[in-house]
């Protein structure tokens, strides 16, 4: 099916606003979203990628390396020349093994030519992109610890089968699932910068909008994306504008204060949290073209910031999204 | 109130399975696929005439990565030296669908691999489904991604199955209007399926049957059939009555499951009473017996998760190695390099010879040489509560119960355990929580428990009994927690008397002990008698006497004689 132009997406903003601020600024660390089955997750994922404008990268080189890359890490790319190519969107499926993520001894090469060689996995594939996991929830717990450790040092180290190969792996994770079919191990969910709960939408119109757009784009793919191409155009030259934007941003000490105490008064502990809650109201900031962090783009991202890290008392009803909002009206009234 | 037959539903489930099947044959890339449940000579003849209108390729259950997306054929590229690629199923499918046998026992990487080919469209699905429980289906991740689900348990016929080709193009239809729309959208909100994919198909349904019959517009039968096909099988829960309670929303109190949004559906409903109605009256019309069953009931059926999480160990990938063995480097196995070459040395003079090669090139290597590496892996434990929620248990003390399972969970996830709750009282012991990790599901099961009547202590111990076997039989270990005070008064019957109930309970420890299964009793009431002692005894258990525990404490004491999170 042909990929879905984001800004043809009806509803779903918290979900898009994330992604976004994960297209601005990578180093938050990935986007876990919860919800059912049909809610368009994996469509706003990919079309997300689509959108994203190409990446100069080395030619024929099997991680895509940018040119920092290149100098980084001669061992694994050559000198070739700067190419274009589309921002990778890798899906990974659940039953991918160990091998085929992080990648493993070339055993054709191996076997024929006793040529000990590095067939580069799927973390290779996604450097410089997105790594979209659906149902992270059921992935086994060991390449889920991997992809996270992967995720949050940017290079992927393999020392197994007599390799030693270390090579660029820097992605935005999107880990998607449905909890109650199994949950991840907080430990793990800590270390997602954003978490979202998505619903289907109950209100009527906005689900007959949605039926009418992908009729329409069943219908003629190709006039579809055409007439969506100046909207994807648009959000595309916020994010850029982001990008570049953000390295003006910083917060005062006030603001720092802030999340601070937010995340005290949550019970939000360790220091990632709040970590992430600046720089994503930081990315926010520069995703809406503001010219300073201010405490309203703080309260806006505190919740996804911060649902995920609450120390959860599995005998207290209330859930993560009350209990901050909760906090933000008291300390911020 | 006139439906002109619209929501009739067919003689037999045959025939909306071959309208089923007709759809999908029209535009497979549309449709994805159906899913066909009840095994018999229906679904065979239906199967037999599928094949006849579309490439059908078995998928079959075994199947590993390597077969199912392609790559380099290993034992062929080794006798002749170069690299020989495979196409993979899903390649050699295209075009056409893959056909799964037995898809409720799907593995759950394997519906992952499918879930994504469905996604791309490079592929279509027929799943055959064989379960004999309601429970159980095929992963959800591709029923959802396929539009049809019919049920060919209750068919009877199996003759003259015939597939009429289409009369017209799905092209050639027009797109709904928006009363159409609105009319599908409202319907799939009363019947409580939000997936947008079900309401997206539903509406290609629609207009697919037009072209089946040539037409160029979708009209009501169109749309009625769609919602039959599509939308009735995944329903949730009921649609409200219409007809027999008054328009102003007076319907009954909703089940507690449900969240419906009576406020929506009273507006929807008179913007358009018409198409609505008819619609609705389809679905209930042909909603299955077995899903009407339980959604009269007020709880909506709960399918398999996708993958059954941890349902199997993968002793061939990971945990302690043990020795390599000879085999194929397949389905997540790991080549053990160093004995494979180990394996391949001696022969090499012979090879060499007989290949005519030189001294001096390089190895030579068979299929047969290959070793792989074999891993131990401890099963992984589930733990099953058997909580008495009847009044002699002190239906005060039921929360403390609750919150100690809830609190075990919280600890399941942080190591690999499971845990499934039975709930027994009155005349009936029921398996509320199915062996999960999911705190979310576990905590609403839990908020749902009601207390107060008789204690069916037998009926209580064969359910875990019964749980605790199934467990096993899949590799995995079992423990069993029973809180109760263990004054049992129901028989195994659910006839009530002391003596009788007694001594069925005593039977149904015994069993329990004969298995072998580690068991604990916890006794939470406020004065704990002998009867406890000895139904642990019984068990070949150990006791537990907490009558004054909150919560923390049961869960500190039960980890302290049991150490659940020890397993694995």
């Amino acid at each position: 099916m042909a990929r879905f132009p984001f800004s043809a997406i009806v509803g779903q903003d918290d979900m898009k606003q994330a992604l976004l601020i994960a297209a601005v600024d990578p180093s938050i660390g990935g986007v876990m979203v919860f919800g059912d089955r049909g809610t368009g997750k994996s469509t706003a994922a990919r079309a997300l990628a689509s959108l994203l404008p190409p990446i100069l990268a080395a030619e024929g080189c099997l991680y895509g390396c940018s040119k920092e890359d290149q100098a980084r890490y001669p061992d694994v790319c050559g000198t070739g020349k700067m190419v274009k190519r589309a921002v990778p969107f890798v899906d990974m499926p659940l039953g991918a093994t160990e091998d085929r993520v992080i990648g493993s001894l070339d055993l054709e090469r191996a076997l024929r030519s006793g040529e000990k060689a590095f067939e580069p996995g799927l973390l290779a594939k996604a450097h410089r992109g997105f790594l979209y996991i659906d149902e992270i929830n059921l992935l086994e717990d060991h390449l889920v610890d991997l992809l996270l450790d992967v995720a949050a040092s940017g290079e992927n180290v393999v020392e197994r089968e007599g390799l030693s190969v270390r090579h660029p792996a820097k992605f935005v994770l999107i880990g998607s699932g449905n909890p109650e079919e199994g949950e991840l191990r907080p430990q793990l969910l800590d270390r997602f910068g954003l978490s979202l709960e998505v619903r289907t939408s109950k209100d009527i119109e906005v689900r007959i909008a949605i039926m009418k757009l992908v009729a329409e784009n069943e219908a003629d793919p190709e006039g579809f994306a055409a007439r969506w191409a100046d909207a994807d155009a648009a959000i595309l030259k916020r994010v850029a504008k982001g990008k570049a934007r953000l390295s003006k941003l910083s917060a005062g000490d006030e603001l720092l204060r802030d999340a601070a105490n937010l995340c005290l008064a949550v019970g939000a502990d360790g220091l990632r949290g709040e970590l992430t809650l600046m720089r994503a109201a930081r990315a926010l900031a520069a995703l809406e073209g503001a010219k300073s962090v201010t405490r309203k783009h703080l309260i806006a991202i505190a919740p996804s910031a911060l649902r995920h890290r609450l120390r959860r008392d599995v005998l207290d009803e209330t859930g993560s999204t009350v209990r901050i909002t909760r906090a933000i009206d008291e300390l911020f009234g | 109130m006139t439906v002109e037959g619209l929501g009739a539903p067919p003689a037999d489930p045959l025939e909306d399975a071959v309208l089923a099947a007709r759809l999908f044959v029209s535009a497979p890339q549309v449709f994805k696929g159906l899913v066909l449940r009840g095994p018999g000579p229906s679904r065979e003849a239906l199967v037999a005439a599928l094949a006849e209108n579309i490439a059908l390729r078995r998928l079959p259950g075994h199947v590993d990565d390597e077969r199912l997306l392609g790559g380099i054929n290993l034992a062929a590229s080794l006798s002749a030296g170069r690299p020989i690629r495979q196409t993979g199923l899903i390649e050699e499918a295209r075009g056409g669908a893959l056909i799964a046998g037995m898809a409720e026992r799907m593995d759950g990487a394997i519906a992952g691999r499918l879930g994504q080919a469905l996604d791309e469209g490079t592929t279509a699905l027929v799943l055959l489904d064989d379960a004999s429980e309601p429970e159980e289906g095929p992963p959800q991740s591709l029923s959802e991604r396929v539009a049809f689900i019919a049920d060919l348990s209750a068919s009877r016929r199996w003759q003259g199955v015939e597939m009429a080709p289409a009369a017209g193009h799905l092209a050639d239809v027009a797109p709904l209007d928006d009363a159409a729309l609105r009319a599908l959208a409202a319907t799939a909100e009363a019947l409580g399926v939000e997936s947008l994919r079900a309401l997206i198909f539903a509406g290609e349904t629609a207009r697919a049957l037009a072209a089946l019959e040539g037409r160029d517009a979708a009209g009501k039968s169109d749309l009625s059939g769609a919602v039959r096909l599509v939308l009735a099988p995944r329903a949730t829960r009921l649609p409200p009555q219409q007809q027999d309670a008054p328009p102003e929303e007076e319907s009954p109190p909703p089940p507690p499951d449900s969240e419906r949004d009576d406020q929506s559906d009273s507006e929807q409903q008179q913007q358009e009473p018409d198409l609505f109605e008819i619609l609705v009256e389809a679905a209930k019309a042909s909603i299955p017996a077995d899903l009407l069953a339980s959604l009269v009931q007020g709880k909506a059926p709960r399918r398999s998760s996708s993958s059954g999480t941890g349902q199997k160990r993968k002793a061939a990938t990971r945990g302690k190695p043990l020795g390599a063995r000879p085999g194929m480097p397949r389905g997540g196995a790991k080549l053990a390099l160093i004995d494979s070459l180990r394996a391949a040395v001696p022969w090499q003079a012979v090879r060499k010879r007989e290949a005519g090669a030189s001294e001096t090139s390089s190895i030579l290597m068979r299929k047969e040489d290959l070793r792989i590496r074999r891993f131990e892996e401890r099963a992984a434990r589930v733990t099953i509560f058997a909580v008495d929620a009847s009044g002699s248990a002190a239906a005060a003390r039921l929360a403390e119960a609750k919150g100690a399972v809830e609190l075990m969970l919280a600890q399941a996830y942080v190591t690999r355990s499971e845990v499934a709750l039975v709930a027994f009282r009155g005349t009936t012991a029921e398996l509320l929580l199915p062996p999960t990790r999911s705190l979310t599901r576990a905590r609403r099961t839990l908020s749902q428990l009601p207390g107060g009547g008789g204690t069916p202590l037998a009926l209580g111990l064969n359910a875990v009994r019964e749980v605790a076997e199934s467990v096993i039989a899949r590799g995995r270990s079992a423990a069993l927690v029973i809180l109760t005070d263990g004054r049992a008064n129901i028989a195994a019957d659910g006839s009530p008397g002391r003596p009788q109930a007694a001594a069925d309970a005593q039977a149904a420890a015994k069993a329990i002990a004969v298995q072998g299964i580690d068991a604990l009793v916890v006794d939470i009431s406020a004065r704990p008698g002998p009867e406890g002692a000895a139904l642990a005894n019984a068990l070949g258990g150990r006791f537990l006497a907490l009558p004054r525990a909150d919560a923390r404490m049961i869960q500190k004491a039960i980890n302290a004689v049991q150490p659940i999170g020890r397993a694995a």
